[in-house]
């Protein structure tokens, strides 16, 4: 039962999560193509988005960093790691390039997915393929892809 | 600089925005996980058992939130994909490159990274915001795409 109700939060959250994009204004491509082209028109909207999230996820995070489970049990699964690596920065800055060519990444592409749109389901394969070359040819040697 | 007033929405996006916290806050105390997208979507790739069914589940909300958003609230979300095909294949290749090299996308560094103020997460959006300024004005200032 408590399994049942820990996959329909996932989802709940999930779906939450999504609204906040379409919501936003953030599942829109050109919408973020308007925030990262700083020299032609200038759409500031993505630094409000930022702000209102992190605005909220600190008191979220502040409330975790006081508890040693989650409320559906188990261990908290929080990166501990603090070094800049240099897998780090080079795969930072590729995931840069690709969202600055198309403005989507892989939250919104998921809600465009879900919208039906065919470009959408394009880009989501072409990233999991992305992701797997990743793991298969850079991050083999490790068990487990680098949590952020 | 050049603002585009008519573009921008400031109260819809802080709102969508403390959304998107709201989100991440309540996934990490109640499943005491990271809110990263690419991070869920990519163990997804393995098949371990007990591993994939809450992976799924999220990522079904998500693929369902345009529906459900039109259903409860009558809202259609604005999805306007201008890029050709070969870019959005490229763009998803590196997305999905980068995301899994670098440890997370804007999800997972950008908004729960900075939350909790990693300085990892701190150095990757700091990095993947100028390579996307870096390449919006390749594409748009110096190519005139």
């Amino acid at each position: 039962m408590r399994k049942h109700i820990g996959l329909l939060s996932q989802f709940a959250i999930g779906a939450l999560f999504g609204w906040g994009l379409i919501i936003s204004g953030m599942s829109n491509p050109q919408k973020v193509l308007g925030f990262l082209d700083l020299a032609g028109l200038w759409d500031p909207s993505l630094i409000f988005v930022m702000a209102g999230a992190i605005l909220v996820g600190l008191a979220g995070f502040y409330v975790v960093s006081k508890r040693s489970e989650a409320f559906f049990g188990g261990a908290l699964h929080i990166p501990t790691r603090r070094d800049i690596s240099k897998p780090l920065i080079i795969g930072s800055f590729i995931f840069g390039i690709g969202w600055g060519i198309a403005g989507i990444c892989p939250g919104p592409a998921l809600v465009a997915l879900g919208a039906g749109y065919l470009k959408a389901f394009v880009f989501v394969v072409a990233m999991l393929v992305g992701m797997r070359i990743c793991e298969k040819f850079f991050t083999a040697h490790k068990q487990k892809p680098e949590q952020p | 600089m050049h603002i585009d007033w008519l573009s921008f929405t400031p109260i819809p996006s802080l709102l969508g925005g403390m959304i998107l916290g709201i989100a991440a806050a309540l996934y990490v105390l109640l499943h005491g996980r990271i809110l990263g997208i690419s991070g869920i979507v990519s163990g997804l790739l393995h098949s371990k058992a007990g591993d994939i069914a809450w992976r799924l589940s999220l990522v079904l909300g998500l693929l369902s939130a345009p529906v459900l958003a039109a259903l409860f609230f009558g809202i259609r979300p604005i999805v306007d994909i201008e890029s050709d095909w070969y870019a959005i294949l490229l763009a998803g290749l590196l997305v999905g490159f980068g995301a899994q090299y670098g440890s997370g996308c804007t999800s997972g560094h950008g908004i729960c990274g900075l939350s909790r103020l990693s300085p990892r997460s701190l150095v990757a959006t700091a990095t993947f915001m100028s390579a996307g300024f870096l390449t919006v004005f390749a594409i748009r200032h110096i190519l005139g795409a």
